[in-house]
């Protein structure tokens, strides 16, 4: 294991800056986002939560696919140059880390997603172990461990000194290249992020969460949950926003438009979300007409389908950002307590 | 295939446009160089898009036995349908596919007696199922095409239905419409109860593709006269970007249009959530 | 809140209203959530306390047109709105019964956490203080520190209703309402673009704030109509971030009684507040103080006309306010 001091983390930032992109979590006007690093950019590796996730690296809320030229009745079109520039992302936490998992099924299977596959390829993750979780985390209830987050290079931030622990192949590489801003860390320092660990552990038990129970999202009840009379309960509060959509680092729907630029067309995609009216109306109608069965499909998608189709894996990750965000205080813990259990127990 | 080959589309060119009825053109595409753009099996779709006017799925209602173009019969009723019934033979489109799964024409189907039935704009993805069983006659059985619309006008591929179809050696076409006409001496009734007056025997298989409420009645109809739920097929519509299973908007409950689907069996949809 | 507890129960008993749109207690001591409760449901998890922030007037769209009487409880702050939806016609007051609730202003738990308070078990109110209890250790604030944005500069009383129920007197917070817009008033134009394109650059295009706004009353957004040739979900560009502000911030001008729910709801924390602000100061420059909502009959300056009605360019071009 490395270490290197917070007071000369700057160096880190441009010793990989010299050969890639660095993202980071970056405050601007009072909120953290993943942002690329800039020489003033005010980086918060202690901030726990992003209000979006890491999923932009792999997923951005919008890119572009291609480009038509259109004239008369002829079109061309111009595709990706598939160029990038390789990037490294820094500050990702276990959910968010996990959270690229649940998106790589999706994506990396079959057709595989070569936008999304391209930056998978070309990004190299810098995970981070949770050291003050909040109240909204319930990432152990989907078997994550928040202070062995799985990424190229793992990261320990205690009393003011960052540990670096490179993973994979991809992850050594990287630390040869920029070795020489890091200090060795001795035992002693490997005694001090095994405390850290112990004390989030701690902490991670006494979540208000920690015991949130999914046994009966168990895969063979998919009708049953489906036509539980308790969505009606549940969703009548609901805007019909997309926030919860945008915060969530596992929701993966997207849209795709054409937009005309005056030059040509640009065809791009863009994150849509399922509690949208329009999202699956059609010229001749629409088959989720009502709110109730918009926020039904988000669920029953991240607890029932998604599952269904992936061997078990939940599409949630725990990171509560939508428990903190939705203007109403509607989210997945809530349904998760309500439709977990049946009448007769 | 990656995913870079299909969302970005191949250009064809429309050679020919024909009006079916008042709202529904039939586009005949080729690759700009001839031939098809790509092969497809009955039943399967493709994404059809104007560049800044938008991106469709439309089922490839030509037969895959057809060597020299493809067709799709669009009826005209939002943007990008209303668009494409403005275009000119010679019209560039983007299109990309093929798309989701085909009718089991060479499995299950493989020497049955079939009962194809389509109601309205619902015939275009049954037609390739027709022409192709037609094209491979000796692999199947009786083939009933039983066909309704509103008017006679609204008939598509009705000089097809007549003057080919009917010529052909155990196939039988059944054509309604919805209300009596003045010159029109076919059936008259909905598609549903002439159905249950064709009386069908209940070793048949039935493929059917049409409005909601069409496939309910028609449906309960064939149940009553003893046909069971795996012997009956249809083909969905829903929403769709992406058309490869990604986008998340197609789906019925864990499975997705695009890529479980169109073509289901109704025992299969029997186990799925009604959101369709 | 008992006094509240009481009211809804002798309305049900006596038959006046069927069902009542309150708040109801959810996973933490901080989270409310908007909930329907019927006679025959009772009032089990009802709340309302210092976290009850949501203005429930606009679910009254939807829940006017069902069947029966529903009882609805408003803040000061929400009977302006209640009041704006009846002029703009949206709710069918004869299935409505209004019970104004007396408001010490919300707490805002975004800013506890900003405060370096996160892990919150718990919150326990004590007169003007709070003790905030978390995994990490207690703390205690002033709850006027760590008040909503919206109740800050809250100088509403409220407006009439079939009933009141009045509360122990408050000193409201005295914060100008226009003091942040004329601060932006005073850069220079590209201070103030800096500033705005710093706080939309945020903006995810999650259309809270519209979905909560209940000015945003239609039924279909031009945003949403795939038909209207500027539906958009993301910002494809500088240029959408900000229009889509500032032409919703036009749209509701006249109209927004500055409840505040735009800012509040936000996740991105954008003060969406302040360009409706920025309106509303103009308007009442321009056309006489105005306040939306403050009767159901009287039409917004905006959507009325008078001879005397100021010209607004040449009013600028000479100079004048």
């Amino acid at each position: 294991m490395l270490k290197i001091s917070m007071e000369n983390i700057d160096k880190l930032y441009a010793a990989i800056k010299e050969s890639r992109d660095l993202f980071l979590p970056i405050e601007s006007a009072g909120q953290v986002q993943f942002a690329e690093y800039t020489d003033d950019a005010v980086v918060r590796l202690d901030v726990l939560k992003t209000v979006k996730s890491a999923k932009d690296a792999f997923f951005p809320q919008s890119e572009d696919l291609m480009e038509f030229k259109v004239c008369g009745k002829e079109i061309d079109v111009i595709p990706p140059s598939g160029d990038m520039k390789e990037f490294v992302i820094m500050g990702v936490k276990a959910c968010d880390a996990k959270s690229f998992e649940i998106l790589d099924r999706v994506y990396l299977k079959e057709p595989i997603d070569s936008y999304y596959a391209l930056r998978r390829e070309k990004g190299l993750v810098v995970v981070q172990a949770c050291g003050r979780p909040e109240e909204s985390c319930f990432c152990n209830v989907f078997g994550i461990d928040a202070t062995a987050p799985v990424g190229d290079v793992v990261t320990y931030l205690v009393d003011g000194t960052l540990y670096w622990d490179a993973q994979t192949e991809k992850g050594k590489e990287l630390t040869e290249k920029i070795a020489s801003v890091f200090d060795n860390a001795d035992a002693n320092d490997d005694a001090k992020v095994e405390a850290s660990k112990a004390e989030t552990k701690a902490i991670m038990e006494k979540l208000p969460f920690a015991n949130l129970d999914l046994s009966r999202f168990n895969g063979e009840n998919m009708m049953e949950i489906f036509k539980d009379e308790r969505w009606n309960e549940l969703y009548k509060a609901c805007l019909g926003c997309g926030t919860c959509t945008f915060v969530c680092p596992t929701c993966q729907c997207y849209d795709i438009k054409d937009y005309d630029t005056g030059h040509g067309i640009k065809r791009f995609r863009c994150w849509d979300s399922c509690m949208y009216s329009d999202f699956t109306m059609m010229a001749h109608g629409n088959n989720r007409n009502s709110q109730m069965e918009r926020f039904r499909q988000r669920f029953m998608h991240k607890l029932v389908y998604y599952p269904s189709n992936n061997e078990g894996i939940y599409s949630c990750v725990g990171c509560g950002r939508c428990v903190n965000k939705c203007p109403i205080s509607m989210n997945i813990v809530k349904v998760i307590k309500t439709m977990g259990v049946t009448d007769n127990e | 295939m990656s995913n870079a080959e299909m969302l970005i589309p191949q250009v064809g060119i429309v050679t020919d446009i024909r009006q079916d009825t008042p709202d529904v053109k039939t586009f005949r595409v080729n690759a700009l160089e001839g031939g098809k753009l790509f092969e497809h099996m009955p039943g399967q779709c493709a994404m059809v898009s104007i560049p800044g006017v938008g991106e469709g799925m439309f089922s490839i209602t030509s037969s895959p036995t057809n060597r020299e173009f493809m067709e799709f019969s669009i009826k005209k009723c939002g943007c990008l349908t209303t668009f494409l019934h403005q275009i000119e033979v010679g019209q560039k489109v983007c299109v990309r596919g093929p798309l989701g799964k085909h009718f089991p024409v060479e499995s299950e189907f493989k020497g049955k007696d079939l009962v194809i039935i389509g109601g309205g704009i619902g015939i275009a993805p049954v037609r390739s199922v027709i022409n192709y069983c037609i094209d491979n006659r000796e692999d199947y059985g009786t083939i009933d095409v039983v066909y309704g619309a509103r008017t006679s006008k609204d008939l598509v591929d009705y000089r097809e239905m007549i003057e080919e179809w009917s010529n052909v050696p155990g196939v039988n076409v059944h054509i309604t419409i919805d209300i009596e006409e003045e010159g029109w001496d076919g059936h008259v009734g909905f598609v549903p109860n002439y159905v249950k007056e064709l009386n069908f025997s209940t070793d048949k298989t039935v493929v059917m593709c049409g409005p909601p409420i069409m496939i309910k009645f028609t449906l309960a109809g064939l149940l009553e006269l003893g046909f069971d739920k795996t012997q009956v097929y249809t083909t969905m519509e829903l929403r769709m970007k992406c058309g490869i299973g990604k986008c998340g908007r197609c789906n019925i409950g864990d499975k997705y249009v695009c890529v479980d689907g169109p073509v289901f069996r109704f025992d299969e949809l029997d186990e799925l959530p009604d959101e369709y | 809140m008992q006094r509240i507890v009481d009211k809804i129960n002798e309305l049900f008993a006596n038959g006046t209203v069927d069902r009542v749109l309150g708040w109801k207690v959810g996973e933490f001591s901080y989270d409310r959530t908007p909930y329907v409760f019927t006679k025959e449901g009772g009032l089990d998890g009802f709340a309302y306390d210092s976290f009850c922030a949501n203005n429930l007037s606009k679910y009254l769209i939807a829940e006017s047109r069902k069947e029966g009487k529903v009882l609805v409880l408003l803040k000061p702050c929400d009977t302006y709105s209640y009041n704006q939806l009846v002029a703009e016609n949206r709710i069918k007051t004869e299935n409505v019964y209004t019970v104004s609730i007396p408001c010490k202003g919300k707490v805002d738990v975004e800013k506890l956490k900003a405060m370096g308070m996160t892990g919150i078990t718990d919150i326990v109110e004590n007169g003007e203080e709070l003790t905030v209890t978390t995994l990490y250790g207690d703390e205690k604030v002033n709850r006027c520190d760590v008040l909503c944005e919206k109740c800050l500069a809250c100088q509403k009383t409220a407006k009439e209703c079939d009933e009141a129920i009045e509360g122990e007197a408050y000193e409201k917070p005295h914060k100008d309402r226009f003091a942040t817009v004329e601060e932006l008033e005073a850069m220079s134009p590209e201070e103030r673009f800096a500033f705005w394109r710093k706080e939309l650059s945020k903006c995810i295009r999650c259309n809270a704030c519209r979905n909560v706004c209940p000015a945003c009353s239609y039924i279909k957004c031009v945003f949403d109509n795939d038909n209207s040739g500027i539906a958009s979900k993301a910002n494809t560009d500088e240029f959408q971030e900000n229009m889509f502000h500032i032409i919703r911030a036009f749209h509701v001008a006249g109209r927004c009684t500055d409840c505040g729910e735009c800012s509040r709801v936000c996740p991105q924390g954008i003060p969406l507040h302040l360009l409706n602000r920025k309106f509303i100061k103009e308007i009442n420059e321009l056309y006489g103080e105005y306040q939306a909502g403050d009767n159901t009959e009287s039409r917004g300056p905006l959507t009325s006309f008078t001879k005397e009605d100021c010209e607004p360019s040449i009013v600028y071009e000479k100079g004048g306010k």
